[in-house]
């Protein structure tokens, strides 16, 4: 699958959509769902939490393991994508439509990579 | 196979109790259930039979070889059942006079006597029914000492990297932080990063020796010294007491709490998940804080002490699952001073026997002289051969084995873990031999049909991700 | 000396040789000297076979079978059916280890998804796990089940069994969390000292006995109501046996429902092994700790069970684990099931009514005498507080002299008085039997 290039991305696998208003939703690339595997679930924060740069705020579930997802900017969640509680193969199926958190308020951001810059890192834990 | 409420049949049942010889009082309709209570109905020839039929559908120790790594799953010895089902243990009331309970108080504390000579332990409590819950109340142990001293800052427990899953859990449970320790390449703990550390925030170090990969730690007398410098306490998780049983004591390599799992080392019968039972014995500094009640002796009687001001409280209701302790005395008894460490010696023997064989085809994660278990990883069939640890496994249920411990540790990638305990023959051994060989040859000859395995078992491999994703957890009527 | 090891001493010689060692102690040279075990054990010699069979027997023989009982607390003394004890002494189920192995063990996998579904049934909650280790550290995990964030209050009435009670409070200790009584009023939880007094963003859960430690039936509507509207949530405590009459935990608007299935055909056996068992609400359903059995379909499409959900378990998710709980009690699961299936919706109905029937019977005999009577007015199911004009102490010595364990003396605010209880194990006959003898006692 390929990586949009309008998303920017995290060394730990997270895409980052930067919106109009200043605020970002938080998914995971292509990549990291296919070394996933099959997700079962997905537990997302609550509408309200503060998130931390560098810090998990999700985890999601394949049948026998749990990964977190970590944010890569500090600020409020303003919104949660509720259709992965139900459905975490959206992840699988499509990583880049399957949101998992909206965060407002950002005071910190960390340095994001343009997808060359990420797609070097794949092709390099690919070999 | 038919779910038992699929053989149920309105108007059956089986006769077990008499009509009432007193008057009938029954719940006011305030309190009476309205709601339907479906249970099956079933005549009692149907509902043996039922049994018998997933009893065919289960392998236990008794069907055949079970080298699963560090669940030591030895032989099961006949004359233990017997005894634990004597009415004198099975019709005894926890809450009966002590007087009348002499018998029972008198098991808990000859295993106490005896389990605290075998691990250099000053007290015992068998209140733990697991070894996790055992881990949980040791745990508690060092809070509760910690707490009495005011040493408030001490919040972190040391865990190494290759530790069972239940040890941080555990940890957490009992309030503590985590800190992670990566193992140096031997497998053993790093003592130069162990130092980096420990501190005064330190409340202890939990620790198997030997540890999952089935190496001891010849550090581990520094180890532990490192702790107690660091003012923290050594905790000695007892999953692999089988390997050094009688030869080496917990208690002389430094260790202030452990807890056994008789369910594995003093071969009381794992039931399918349980009950096992995880009793924890530790240094006399943590005794006050044991939880109550304790059995004590007293002119050659015995009595129940609550009378504990620094008790951490109780874990479980009554003495713990003392059937089980039944057992496992029963079996101490049997093997005595000289049959406790020759067991140690046979399950290290058989261990390192089985892993001479497969050496010339497996790799072996850690290439040393192993303890009671040893992990190979099969990495090199993954990467050549699409054959992960996972289609080992399946094919060795095809060949009638219970497979070893998969992905465990998880330092060790496509981990297979050995442990084939010394209640197994040399000819078990072969021919457990003889078919891992004869699954490698077919793992680089045709490495599609492992992908198919098990074929020759009631069900195939399943769907576990339906399963996770869409729970259906229970019969709808 | 008695061995399980079945090498012959040859043989033995021949492994060492194979695996590259000349003699048994050279198997442990790796491990340094300064920590080896000297002198050996300081236990006995090993026994044959029959030597322990002797000396465990002698032992067991110390203890005093009592041939009616007439305590509970706890613990309850009721019939066990022949084919319980056959079904789990197989030995398949007896020495199979934990069903990681799904392909193998089918067998004990649908014996735990029939288990839950019972659970269920019997509480009528959504989902069950494959048990715990007894009631209390079922309440107590229950209760961990219920905190989140700063939710972290757990409230306890204390008309809930004083080790229960004690359990929870260690495993609050445990987690830095605050644990409140509920008091008593009149043998029942005093709800109204908590009505509308609790706090919406601090109050976890609430856990309530039915029936409670004193027997008494509670008003466990009104305890969700309360509970409920601080935003906790209600946990019930409850015995399975009366289950077969009493409104469920769900009926009363609980969302967990939690027990001891000792009564479920286990033995008293001086205290365990016994089973927690533990159902809730669907929507709690990964908040359950432990392991749990689900449906699923092989790659023919055959149904098949399998251990799930297991993402959320202690081997996967270590320190960030909701418990640590490894094990359940399988066996003493399956003894629950095997129990339930024997006797049916009506078996289990007429065990119910039985022993609330001969309770009855007992507290209005007893209350014939002077002196004796009833603690509480409320409804009771198979076991009531008593006073006692007599030091309990001595009754209870002249009812152990006739084979009868009397009821539970109490230590608390009832000191004096006594607990008793019945099951259907308790006839008519051996009824009035013990209470001429205490009558006659009551008149010396």
């Amino acid at each position: 699958m390929k990586n949009p290039s309008e998303l920017l991305y995290t060394e730990s696998h997270e895409w980052v959509k930067e919106m109009e208003d200043g605020t970002v939703k938080i998914g995971l690339t292509d990549y990291a769902q296919h070394s996933l595997g099959d997700l079962v679930f997905i537990n997302l924060p609550e509408v309200d939490d503060e998130v931390e740069a560098g810090e998990a705020f999700s985890d999601v579930e394949s049948v026998k393991a749990v990964s977190d997802v970590i944010s890569p900017v500090t600020g409020k969640v303003i919104a949660i994508n509720e259709e992965l509680l139900d459905h975490p193969e959206l992840v699988n199926e499509a990583p880049y439509d399957a949101w998992f958190v909206q965060i407002g308020e950002v005071s910190d951001k960390e340095e994001l990579l343009s997808v060359s810059a990420y797609e070097e890192i794949v092709a390099k834990e690919e070999a | 196979m038919k779910l038992i409420f699929e053989r149920s049949h309105e108007g059956r049942g089986c006769s077990i109790l008499p009509e009432c010889d007193v008057p009938v009082v029954s719940v006011s309709s305030a309190n009476k259930r309205e709601q339907p209570l479906h249970l099956p109905q079933l005549s009692e020839n149907d509902l043996s039979r039922h049994y018998t039929e997933l009893m065919k559908h289960t392998h236990g120790v008794n069907d055949g070889f079970y080298p699963l790594g560090s669940c030591t799953m030895k032989y099961n010895p006949k004359v233990n059942e017997e005894i634990a089902a004597l009415p004198g243990f099975t019709k005894i009331h926890p809450l009966q006079p002590s007087e009348t309970a002499q018998g029972s108080l008198e098991v808990l504390h000859k295993a106490e006597e005896f389990l605290c000579e075998i691990t250099g332990m000053d007290n015992m409590t068998f209140q733990p029914a697991a070894g996790a819950h055992g881990e949980y109340t040791g745990l508690l142990l060092i809070k509760a000492y910690h707490e009495a001293r005011n040493d408030k800052k001490r919040n972190k427990i040391i865990v190494p990297d290759s530790a069972h899953g239940t040890n941080p859990a555990s940890a957490a449970m009992a309030g503590f932080e985590i800190v992670n320790v990566t193992s140096s390449p031997d497998g053993c703990v790093d003592v130069e990063k162990l130092k980096e550390v420990v501190g005064d925030d330190t409340a202890g170090l939990m620790l198997t020796n030997p540890n999952t990969v089935g190496l001891f730690d010849k550090n581990i007398l520094e180890i532990t010294k490192i702790i107690h410098e660091a003012g923290g306490l050594c905790y000695y998780d007892g999953a692999n007491l089988n390997a050094v049983m009688g030869i080496v004591r917990p208690g002389d390599m430094g260790f202030d709490v452990i807890h056994l799992n008789l369910h594995k080392t003093f071969s009381t019968p794992h039931g399918g998940g349980g009950p096992g039972s995880g009793p924890v014995g530790c240094k006399k500094i943590l005794t006050p804080f044991l939880p109550t009640p304790v059995v004590v002796k007293e002119n050659d009687k015995y009595r129940l002490d609550y009378d504990r001001p620094q008790t951490i409280g109780t874990v479980k209701h009554f003495y713990g699952n003392f059937l089980v302790v039944v057992k496992a005395l029963s079996y101490i008894l049997t093997l005595g001073k000289e049959g406790i460490p020759e067991a140690a010696q046979n399950a290290v023997l058989n261990c390192n026997y089985l892993m001479n064989k497969l050496k010339d085809v497996y790799n072996m994660a850690f290439d040393e002289g192993c303890m009671h278990e040893f992990v190979m990883t099969i990495s090199n069939l993954k990467k050549d051969k699409d054959v992960s640890a996972m289609d080992i496994a399946k094919a060795l249920l095809d060949n009638g084995i219970h497979p070893p411990t998969m992905y465990f540790p998880l330092i060790v990638e496509e981990a297979l873990m050995v442990e084939p305990t010394e209640t197994e023959s040399k000819e078990t051994l072969d021919e457990a031999s003889d078919v891992f060989h004869k699954i490698y040859e077919e793992a680089i000859a045709n490495p599609s049909a492992l992908h198919e395995a098990p074929v020759s078992t009631s069900v195939r491999r399943l769907d576990e991700v339906n399963a996770a994703r869409n729970p259906h957890l229970r019969y709808e009527f | 000396m008695g061995s399980y090891i079945p090498s012959a001493k040859s043989e033995r010689q021949e492994m060492l040789k194979t695996a590259g060692f000349s003699k048994m102690e050279d198997l442990f040279s790796h491990i340094p000297q300064e920590v080896l075990l000297k002198n050996g054990l300081n236990i006995p010699e090993g026994m044959s076979e029959m030597e322990v069979n002797r000396t465990m027997s002698e032992i067991a023989g110390k203890n005093k079978i009592f041939s009616s009982i007439f305590r509970g607390a706890g613990a309850y003394d009721h019939y066990i059916p022949s084919i319980v004890k056959s079904v789990t002494s197989k030995e398949e189920f007896l020495t199979s280890y934990t069903p990681y192995q799904a392909e193998i063990s089918q067998g004990v996998l649908q014996s735990i998804f029939e288990y839950q579904t019972m659970i269920c049934e019997l509480t009528g909650m959504d989902v069950s796990n494959a048990s715990v280790y007894d009631g209390a550290t079922a309440a107590a995990e229950a209760a961990a089940m219920c905190r989140e964030r700063s939710r972290n209050i757990t409230y306890v009435s204390a008309a809930c069994n004083p080790e229960v009670i004690r359990t929870m409070k260690t495993y609050c200790f445990a987690s830095d969390t605050e644990l409140v009584i509920v008091p008593v009023k009149d043998g029942v939880t005093d709800l109204s000292s908590i009505e509308g007094n609790l706090d919406a963003k601090t109050t976890a859960c609430l856990y309530i006995e039915q029936p409670n430690y004193y027997g008494q039936m509670e008003n466990i509507e009104k305890a969700a109501e309360i509970i409920h509207a601080a935003k906790g949530k209600l946990i019930v405590g409850c015995n399975p046996i009366s289950l077969g009459i009493v409104k469920t935990p769900a009926e009363c608007g609980a969302d967990i429902a939690v027990g001891e299935g000792q009564p479920l055909g286990m033995p008293l056996a001086f205290g365990g092994p016994y089973l927690g068992f533990m159902a809730a609400k669907s929507a709690m359903t990964r908040k359950l700790p432990g392991r749990i059995v689900g449906e699923t379909v092989d790659i023919d499409g055959k149904r098949a069970f399998v251990l799930t959900l297991q993402a959320r378990e202690q081997h996967i998710r270590r320190e960030k684990a909701s418990s640590n709980i490894c094990s359940n009690q399988a066996l003493c699961a399956m003894t629950a099931a095997v129990y339930l299936s024997a006797m049916g919706k009506e078996g289990l109905e007429k065990a119910a009514v039985l022993s609330m029937s001969k309770a009855h019977y007992l507290a209005e005999k007893l209350s014939e005498i002077k002196g004796f009577e009833l603690k509480y007015k409320g409804e009771f199911f198979h076991e009531f507080v008593m006073t006692c004009p007599i030091c309990p102490c001595t009754l209870m010595a002249e009812l152990e002299k006739h084979g009868i364990l009397g009821g539970l003396p109490l230590d608390d605010e009832n000191k004096g008085s006594i607990l008793w209880c019945c099951t259907e194990k308790n006839t008519k006959a051996d009824i009035d039997n013990m209470v001429e003898i205490i009558k006659e006692v009551a008149a010396r």
